[in-house]
């Protein structure tokens, strides 16, 4: 016999439980606020969005967005993808508690080891969109390659694979 | 070549990101360059222990090694960067500031090669390291 289907959490449930886990992981980083990096969620899917603004300016000849100021749009897009990936299991199987991660308790994140980064066309003066790929994963060690681009998701303007320590676990 | 080192200066400490981060250029000439950048709130990335992000350690070493590219000699003009990659030794003390030496190391007519050191008060011991290559722009 067949046990019976658990019914379907409602969905203002998982809404609350996936965007506060999105709010403790991005909200609490001061340098993401200063670059005004925000994330949009799409099911467990993320894209980091850096809106235009002045102050991330490299060149003004042109103008461009600063080298550096991309890479640590690349950089954030991969810490945070690979944070919520990590963590993702244990919010939605309850292990941890949304309460805690609203009240600001904060998760251990991974810590850059190495991130290598493309510069493929200059970062025009607007908005810039990333998104991260986890090609590995361990117990240690996590490989994450991350894409970002402008008008056209096809056109690249940067793109970078960094190397991320993983926190401990607790057993 | 005061002249053009100068010029090189004020066009750095003119870019608007750089300016934004407080970095100031303190030695450059002959392809070498030095920028420090002080402490700030606002770059912390893991407020917990108040270390600065890796993507502002990532700034100031794309800003400095395209300085040290602008000082070399032989590069006649602007520079962009065409690949950067960052190794992160340690995390930054937080309260102290981060020097960031570039040397350009090699020149050719369309491409500069460069590496970097990130240091805090604890000089012998690094926090990041870098090595990338750059446009050499003007030339053909």
């Amino acid at each position: 016999m067949r046990e019976p289907r658990r019914k379907p959490e409602p969905v203002q449930v998982i809404k609350q439980r996936r965007d506060a886990m999105l709010r403790a992981l991005v909200g609490g980083v001061p340098y993401i606020s200063y670059l005004g990096i925000s994330f949009e969620r799409r099911g467990d899917e993320l894209t980091g969005i850096l809106p235009f603004d002045q102050k991330l300016i490299g060149n003004p000849l042109l103008p461009a967005i600063h080298g550096g100021v991309t890479a640590a749009f690349l950089e954030v897009t991969a810490i945070i993808t690979l944070s919520w990936t990590y963590l993702w299991e244990d919010v939605e199987s309850g292990a941890i508690d949304t309460a805690g991660l609203e009240a600001g308790e904060l998760p251990r994140l991974p810590k850059t080891i190495d991130i290598s980064t493309d510069y493929l066309r200059s970062g025009l003066p607007r908005d810039a969109y990333a998104r991260a790929r986890i090609n590995r994963s361990g117990r240690r060690y996590a490989s994450v390659h991350v894409e970002a681009w402008q008008d056209n998701r096809d056109r690249l303007f940067a793109q970078a694979t960094g190397h991320f320590l993983m926190p401990p676990k607790r057993d | 070549m005061a002249g053009k080192t100068d010029i090189a200066r004020q066009f750095i400490e003119a870019i608007p990101h750089s300016k934004a981060l407080g970095m100031e250029l303190t030695d450059m000439g002959d392809g070498i360059a030095v920028i420090e950048m002080p402490y700030d709130e606002k770059l912390v990335g893991d407020p917990e222990t108040g270390v600065i992000h890796g993507g502002a350690v990532s700034a100031l070493m794309d800003t400095c090694c395209g300085a040290a590219v602008m000082s070399h000699p032989e590069n006649p003009g602007g520079t962009a960067t065409i690949d950067l990659r960052i190794d992160y030794m340690r995390a930054a003390t937080p309260g102290q500031r981060i020097k960031a030496t570039a040397t350009c190391y090699h020149v050719t007519r369309t491409v500069a090669f460069v590496r970097a050191t990130a240091v805090d008060e604890d000089e012998d011991n690094p926090v990041a390291a870098a090595t990338g290559s750059f446009t050499v722009e003007g030339s053909r």
